[in-house]
């Protein structure tokens, strides 16, 4: 399109970083979070180096894609946005066909070369489609394209759900429901919603694994099975309580350092933060992330056009999502949900994703035309 | 077309500015909120979670005591601790029982016979307990698992003091060993003192002074992991108390010597001081390695040791029942001086054959012609039976059960390990009880020869012994010498068992103690002394006397002919003496299962400990100054 050869840097258009289309102040926040990250992840880790470098490689990595996607103009990525939902939901099909198997559920699709995560795409394919169907239609989306989206968001979810995989699912679903919201969908639209929800919740249930069921209850009421489902949140919040405002030092805690916490590395890396650095370590990092977190919607406030508004807005609320079902899990505020902390936990595919959302929003950003 | 897409996109985007700010400020009072909650967790409750957090952490142990250790009279150590590595598995952190054993088998070695144990054990112990899969791992063994560890979450290697004997069989009888507290164990203990520890005295020394040697459990506060390994020592809350050291009356050198002069022997030898009541050494051959049976849970080899026809775990020296056959003849020829007018000197015409009135079946002595005119002397010196066959008559079962039960015979001696058995020497009422019968006349005259229904084991002919040479003294046997206090390190040691002076023995006239005894002594050193091979060449006097106890009964006609007898059949060999015969400091007593007679295969193996007693270790003396 015409349009776009108009297209040139931002407002922070000179140095290093606008030559490369990123965001100073984004950068700064991501940093700032995965060395954070870094540190607590050498305690809950055993103080092993090699499982730092792993995760540095991963970050490198994460960075390189969103140096990469930076790059690309966001017209790219609304006119791939379908073909790459279809090519999503064709993987996902694919996954419950011949995918691997890992921690109980089938997941991963074995390329050869590596092992790829379709669901993990989704979080992103899924907005951009999204995005893309609403971007010109006008505002607020009527009822019939409310379908289309729900539709678009349902299928890829109950895909997901069905592997299972419920955190990501949760994430996709919050992603593409936050490009409706953005988009104006009508209060009344999302209130019947919120009703027919309510009522669909034992259908729902019904839906659900045993263990999902299993989580579900033991969120309810975790003492009921303090050795099982229950002993994750009991001892995560035995972790966090007992940190204190101060905590108990780095590679200090009791419950961290004697394997009393399951899955401290992973997703319950905030228990670990918590104990060890106690409220002032947590207060920390949600300033950090609120930091990071406005920028990234003062970034999509300042897109010029729908498509990209639409997509910054949803991934910053996506964002917002993973750290708050996260914390909410590991404090026991909500039912235990494999959502990663974002930038903080150790594992590859979510930083990775993260870091690519991290690009495309960049993309939007450095790719404005000037209006006068 | 640009106007209404730049309308739409106005719209657009005071819709989206409006969700959006919305959405980040709903966003951000979520994640306060979050900070709200982690004020209640963290400040509100810090100090309940702390205290939970601590209770995960901590867990109060018991800290086993150190057993006391055992030495000999001479400080050599006879049981001690040595650290031993054992394997273990906690069943509920464990997902699959067997395929971790295939695993764990590829770093030890895991023999079959481990593995039944450890199944028999995971059935019997709770979930959550340790169950041993293999004991006494080596060096390396321990070495291989540990680098290996962390593939084996609930497995674990602990370290132990295990009882090891280092003189194995040699002391076994002794010492003893130690066993897993059973049942009965914990009726009779401070469960209190015993948390921890999983051993318990079973036998002999270990048995009989188990308060002495074990001790008390103290405890201490440890911080463990998740699975419950103890990572470090928080505190000691109380000490162990360690149980104190034991000195033995023993003389392992002198238990060596006694233990090669019966080797290749079923039997006993049993050396007591004279002076003290003190074991010098006690000897029951076959014996086996409490080393196997400390170590615990070999249930095999324990069944084998009990179904050993050899009997090697039954203490021949306190246990075993024997005719005493003639080593009895010095206490009744005493009794006969003492309670009948026997002229001493007055010869008895021995044909060979004793008949009692109205009866003509004969008594036969063991030497068919006969010992010719026999005096009270030569009845001792050549264990004449028909000399004795007479005095039995002459005394009457009463004054035979009264004398012989005044040395101590049929009666426990008293010594300090427990088990020991009684012996038996009849008694009119005796008979009557235990079978319901009348006494025959028949009966007063083989008991004349320590024969009938009459039993002692060596131990109590030992301490006869001493008492004969003691003119008279009892003495309870005792194996403690004393003990080390475990605080004070200092050597408190026992006072020997009072003596007991039997007033029937005491009011004997001394002349008639000197005849018994020149006998005896003659029986050793005189040219037709029983004994006479034993105390050929001997540089101090042995007071002795033979015996050869029949096991079954001889026909009328029949002739005993030693090689042609099945061996359980066959004679016990006996000996009893005490040495130097004027100035008594040992006494002993041996006794060979079927060895057949006592002059020829008894006595020189009591002449063996003698000459280390009273030669070896008094040279040994001069020497040391």
């Amino acid at each position: 399109m015409a349009a776009d050869s108009f297209s040139v840097r931002g407002n922070d258009s000179n140095g290093l970083l606008g030559n490369l289309r990123l965001d100073g102040p984004l950068l700064l926040g991501i940093a700032l979070l995965s060395g954070f990250g870094m540190i607590v992840l050498y305690s809950a880790g055993g103080e092993s180096t090699s499982l730092l470098i792993r995760q540095l490689i991963r970050i490198g990595l994460g960075l390189a894609i969103m140096v990469f996607l930076a790059q690309l103009p966001p017209v790219l990525y609304r006119s791939w946005a379908p073909w790459l939902f279809l090519a999503g939901l064709g993987l996902l099909v694919l996954v419950l066909l011949v995918g691997e198997t890992g921690k109980g559920a089938q997941r991963w699709l074995n390329l050869g070369f590596v092992r790829f995560q379709p669901s993990e795409m989704m979080k992103l394919v899924v907005p951009l489609a999204i995005a893309w169907y609403l971007h010109d239609r006008g505002v607020p989306p009527r009822w019939w394209q409310v379908i289309v989206v729900l539709l678009a968001i349902a299928v890829p979810v109950a895909l997901i759900v069905r592997q299972p995989d419920l955190g990501t699912a949760l994430l996709v679903a919050s992603a593409g429901f936050f490009v409706l919201f953005l988009a104006g969908l009508r209060w009344r639209y999302m209130i019947g919603g919120l009703v027919a929800a309510g009522a669909a919740l034992p259908l729902l249930w019904a839906y659900l694994h045993e263990y999902q069921r299993q989580r579900v209850l033991t969120f309810l009421n975790p003492e009921s099975d303090p050795l099982g489902a229950g002993y994750h949140i009991i001892q995560s919040k035995i972790a966090i309580g007992s940190g204190g405002f101060f905590g108990k030092g780095w590679t200090e805690g009791t419950q961290s350092q004697l394997q009393f916490l399951p899955e401290r590395s992973t997703d319950f890396i905030f228990a670990v933060l918590g104990e060890e650095f106690g409220l002032l370590g947590v207060m920390v990092l949600v300033l950090l992330y609120l930091f990071l977190f406005w920028r990234g919607m003062v970034l999509a406030l300042r897109a010029q056009d729908n498509f990209g508004r639409l997509v910054a807005g949803s991934l910053m609320l996506t964002f917002f999502v993973y750290i708050f079902v996260n914390t909410g899990m590991v404090t026991g505020l909500l039912p235990v949900v494999g959502v990663p902390l974002p930038l903080v936990s150790y594992g590859g595919t979510s930083m990775v994703t993260l870091m690519a959302g991290f690009g495309i929003l960049m993309s939007i950003n450095s790719h404005r035309r000037f209006m006068h | 077309m640009s106007d209404l897409h730049i309308r739409d996109q106005s719209q657009d985007r005071r819709l989206f500015i409006g969700r959006a700010v919305l959405a980040a400020v709903v966003a951000t009072a979520l994640l306060l909120l979050l900070v709200g909650r982690m004020f209640a967790l963290q400040v509100v409750d810090h100090q309940h979670y702390a205290t939970l957090a601590d209770g995960n952490r901590v867990r109060v142990e018991p800290i086993p005591p150190t057993r006391g250790l055992i030495f000999d009279r001479n400080g050599h150590i006879l049981a001690e601790n040595v650290p031993t590595y054992q394997l273990e598995l906690i069943p509920e952190q464990v997902e699959d029982i067997d395929e971790t054993l295939d695993q764990l088998a590829e770093l030890v070695e895991l023999r079959d016979a481990d593995r039944e144990r450890f199944f028999r054990l995971l059935r019997s112990q709770r979930r959550f307990q340790p169950v041993p899969v293999r004991q006494n791992l080596s060096e390396e063994e321990v070495a291989r698992f540990s680098v290996e560890r962390q593939r084996f979450p609930g497995v674990d290697i602990r370290a132990r003091l295990a009882r090891h004997y280092p003189y194995g069989e040699l002391t076994a009888h002794v010492v003893g060993y130690l066993g897993a507290i059973s049942r009965e164990d914990l009726q009779r203990i401070d469960r209190s003192r015993y948390s921890g520890t999983n051993q318990i005295g079973k036998t002999a020394i270990e048995f009989s002074y188990e308060p002495i040697l074990h001790g008390g459990a103290g405890s201490r506060r440890v911080e463990t992991n998740a699975q419950g390994r103890v990572i470090r020592t928080l505190d000691v809350r109380e000490p162990a108390m360690p149980g104190d050291d034991i000195y033995l009356n023993l003389d392992v050198e002198l238990q060596q010597t006694a233990w090669d002069a019966m080797e290749g022997q079923r039997g006993a030898l049993v050396a007591l001081d004279t002076r003290d009541g003190g074991v010098l050494a006690m000897v029951s051959r076959p014996s086996f390695d409490p080393n196997e049976l400390s170590r615990g849970l070999e249930h095999e080899t324990f069944r084998q040791l009990q179904a050993d026809p050899a009997r090697p775990l039954f203490d021949r020296a306190t246990r075993g029942r024997y005719p005493p056959g003639s080593t009895v003849k010095p206490m009744l020829g005493l009794a006969g001086l003492d309670a009948t007018d026997l002229d001493p000197d007055a010869p008895l015409r021995c044909t060979g054959e004793f008949f009692i009135d109205g009866r003509d079946r004969p008594f036969r002595d063991w030497r068919r012609e006969g010992h010719g005119p026999t005096d009270f002397e030569k009845g001792i010196v050549e264990s004449c039976d028909i000399y004795f066959y007479a005095l039995a008559m002459e005394l009457g079962i009463n004054n035979i059960h009264r004398y012989l039960t005044h040395f101590g015979l049929g009666e426990r001696t008293g010594i300090d390990i427990p088990g020991e058995s009684a012996g038996l020497v009849p008694s009119r009422d005796w008979k009557r009880r235990a079978l319901g019968e009348s006494w025959f006349h028949g009966e007063t005259v083989i008991a004349g020869i320590g024969q009938g229904y009459m039993l002692s084991t060596p131990l109590q002919l030992a301490k006869a012994t001493a008492a004969m040479a003691n003119g008279g003294e009892l003495r309870s046997p005792r194996l403690l010498r004393g003990f080390r206090n475990a605080f004070t390190r200092e050597f408190e040691a026992m006072d020997p068992p009072e003596s007991h002076r039997s007033e029937l023995l005491s009011q004997i006239q001394p002349n008639h103690w000197q005849r018994t005894i020149d006998a005896m002594v003659e029986s050793v050193h005189g040219p037709r002394g029983t004994a006479r091979a034993t105390g050929m060449n001997a540089p101090y006097r042995i007071a002795g006397k033979t015996g050869t106890a029949q096991v079954f009964s001889l026909g009328e006609d029949e002739e005993y002919e030693h090689e042609e007898v099945a061996f359980h059949l066959r004679d016990h060999a006996l000996f009893i003496a005490f040495a130097p015969a004027e100035d008594p400091r040992i006494a002993v007593a041996v006794l060979v299962e079927h060895g057949g007679g006592g002059g020829a295969v008894a006595a020189p193996r009591a002449r063996a400990v003698m000459d280390h007693y009273l030669l070896k270790l008094e040279e040994e003396a001069d020497n040391g100054g």
